[in-house]
């Protein structure tokens, strides 16, 4: 039992882990709470359902097509409800997040209707099992995938011209507007990366649980913001971490506890980590401003 | 998937309407504002009279139109609401996002107590209060050291923790079937069971609120509190207490939500969770944003626009959760400060364009 709680912890973790990197990413560069967030998540996961189902591609070219129009939902909700209010006190810039997710949620749900959508069994499912660990097949392409973006998230930040931009603006962004970086730019394509990566998180979830429905980014969206929070707001490796910690705490305590308070779980921690260590595990001390 | 032209055209057309409205209203209120500022002390004491007349005799003008009056009564229940959370948000600046969470413990204070425990509903519902308020300090002490968006997620995990015990502790609250049979409330030995009984209660408890709002705003408490909310450090230096103010304006607002949850529960006869979730929150928040934050008068208009139009626009009822996001959205960006807004009551300094 304890070694099946523990696959499909971490199996969920991944998913986490890749919200929560794209939340983090987007908050180390603009200090905000991308409320939408979980809300391009569900987006991301009913277009690769159009993708699969209107258009009938095949699993691979629907996932990229999903990440793509996740993306473009993204750069369009920075353009349109977050850069306007940019220099705003930080209220505003927050509900206009708040105001952002709730429109999405019900467009999702004029456009795709309220009820869930069962999501096309596009994966043979096959148990395996060794060592006395059981796994199925969509836990390990769940784990692969999620390992194959976070490789390719690393390279794009660490190797190249424009991640080393994000780098700088995630640092200070006045200073790298002097330096002659387009610090738009790097905010729009920010946003496109992240969202592109709650796309997938979303899409995985969706197979996993064979389903797709317009409020399912709410919960994930506030848990992204969680693990992000354990590990260190704006670090991407904390990111991940807190990521997996949620998902393998979330699935025991299902287990063992009660599944009914399954969503309390990552609140609760949450809560004992901002009143322990408040910046997250992996994460430097903000010094605050006066 | 095919209807996704004619749902882009509604919503087009349906947020036209309302920007639309947003700026004509708001010059309209910014005009009567200033007509009202201008008036000297007497006159302002007589207009303020006359509203509240108006708002007695309301009851007489609609009394034979059932529906009319219940949504009146809901438009007072959202008024208390928004002023209570104007407590918090306005005056204090902390961003809770878990209101209906006091909201949903006062309703279950009052359901609890009339239906399992018989106890009439007046004591029921001062007791609503004060359950409210103690979650409302068991709450306020952890979490007001947070800021910001900490501080707005945390208030609303606690929003969420409060919904899972509710649907789960079956024993006490009945799960998500919910407590039915709620009794009306008894005054004299006569039942209140009409809508113009809740009306007068909510009336009276809405002046309430309004009445205690004013007193704090004007004393040496409240202008502490707008102190913090303007820059906590210096308030610090000055020898406020922060952490004080803010937990009394969140035990305050708390309270005030949990009446207004008795009232409600009694209202309806009937709660369950789903009444209180995070879009309810939502709700108020826009409500207060709406009418322009810290503004009571802007937050009595907005409470009362965003109740009557869901119900005026009941043949698009699938758009108003969308429209509500649009909304919220588009105030941010066109009027930040909303449609009365305070500084234009105090006819002092603009609205303040830096980001903190």
């Amino acid at each position: 039992m304890f070694m099946e709680h523990l696959s499909n912890g971490i199996a969920l973790g991944s998913i986490y882990a890749l919200t929560a990197i794209g939340f983090t990413m987007v908050y180390g560069i603009i200090r905000l709470i991308n409320f939408a967030h979980g809300d391009v998540y569900m987006i991301g996961a009913f277009l690769t359902y159009t993708g699969l189902t209107l258009f009938n591609m095949p699993i691979a070219l629907a996932f990229l097509f999903g990440m793509a129009g996740a993306s473009i939902f993204g750069i369009a909700i920075a353009k349109f409800a977050y850069s306007p209010v940019f220099k705003a006190p930080k209220i505003n810039l927050f509900l206009s997040a708040v105001g952002m997710g709730i429109f999405l949620e019900n467009f999702a749900m004029l456009i795709w209707g309220p009820e869930t959508q069962s999501f096309p069994n596009v994966i043979n499912n096959k148990v395996f099992s060794f060592l006395g660990i059981r796994v199925n097949t969509i836990q390990l392409i769940i784990l692969g995938t999620t390992i194959v973006l976070v490789a390719i998230l690393t390279y794009i930040v660490q190797y190249t011209r424009i991640g080393r931009a994000m780098r700088c603006v995630s640092q200070d962004m006045d200073v790298s507007r002097l330096m002659g970086i387009n610090t738009n730019k790097i905010v729009y394509f920010t946003f496109g990366l992240g969202s592109a990566l709650g796309a997938a998180a979303g899409t995985l979830v969706a197979i996993y649980y064979k389903a797709a429905y317009p409020m399912m980014g709410y919960v994930p969206g506030l848990k992204a913001f969680i693990a992000a929070v354990i590990g260190g707001i704006g670090s991407i490796p904390g990111a991940m971490l807190g990521g997996i910690i949620m998902g393998v705490s979330e699935s025991l305590g299902a287990g063992y506890i009660s599944s009914g308070y399954r969503d309390a779980i990552a609140f609760i921690i949450l809560i004992i980590i901002l009143i322990l260590k408040p910046e997250g595990l992996l994460g430097k001390g903000i010094k605050e401003k006066v | 998937m095919g209807n996704i032209s004619r749902v882009l055209l509604n919503l087009i057309l349906y947020s036209g309407i309302l920007y639309l409205g947003i700026i004509v209203l708001s010059k309209v209120f910014d005009l009567g504002t200033k007509k009202f500022m201008n008036l000297n002390n007497k006159n302002r004491k007589v207009a303020s009279l006359g509203f509240l007349v108006l708002g007695a005799l309301l009851p007489l003008v609609l009394a034979n139109n059932t529906y009319a009056l219940r949504t009146s009564v809901l438009v007072l229940i959202y008024i208390v609401l928004a002023l209570s959370l104007n407590f918090v948000l306005g005056f204090a600046g902390q961003l809770s996002m878990g209101h209906s969470a006091f909201y949903a413990v006062g309703a279950y204070t009052t359901a609890i107590l009339t239906v399992t425990y018989n106890v009439p509903f007046w004591i029921a519902l001062v007791c609503s209060g004060i359950v409210s308020a103690i979650f409302g300090l068991l709450l306020g002490i952890p979490t007001l050291r947070l800021k910001g968006d900490y501080l707005a997620i945390t208030t609303i995990g606690f929003s969420e923790i409060l919904r899972l015990v509710l649907i789960n502790w079956a024993s006490f609250t009945r799960g998500p079937a919910g407590i039915p049979g709620i009794p009306s409330p008894k005054i004299f030995g006569y039942t209140i069971s009409s809508n113009t009984g809740y009306y007068y209660i909510l009336y009276i408890l809405a002046l309430l609120t309004i009445f205690i709002s004013y007193r704090l705003l004007n004393s040496r408490l409240g202008r502490g509190l707008v102190a913090v909310k303007d820059d906590e450090v210096a308030a610090e230096a000055m020898g406020i207490n922060p952490t004080f103010l803010k937990i009394l304006a969140f035990v305050l607002g708390a309270a005030i939500a949990g009446l207004a949850g008795g009232v409600f529960a009694s209202f309806i006869h009937y709660v369950n969770p789903d009444n209180f979730t995070y879009m309810e929150s939502v709700v108020m928040l826009t409500m207060v944003v709406l009418g322009g934050v810290g503004s009571i008068p802007g937050i009595i208009v907005g409470a009362t626009i965003l109740t009557i139009l869901p119900e005026a626009l009941r043949g698009i009822s699938t758009y108003r959760y969308a429209i509500y996001g649009i909304l919220l959205v588009m105030m941010m960006i066109v009027r930040p400060q909303g449609m009365i807004s305070m500084s234009s009551l105090k006819g002092g300094a603009k609205h303040e364009n830096s980001r903190s």
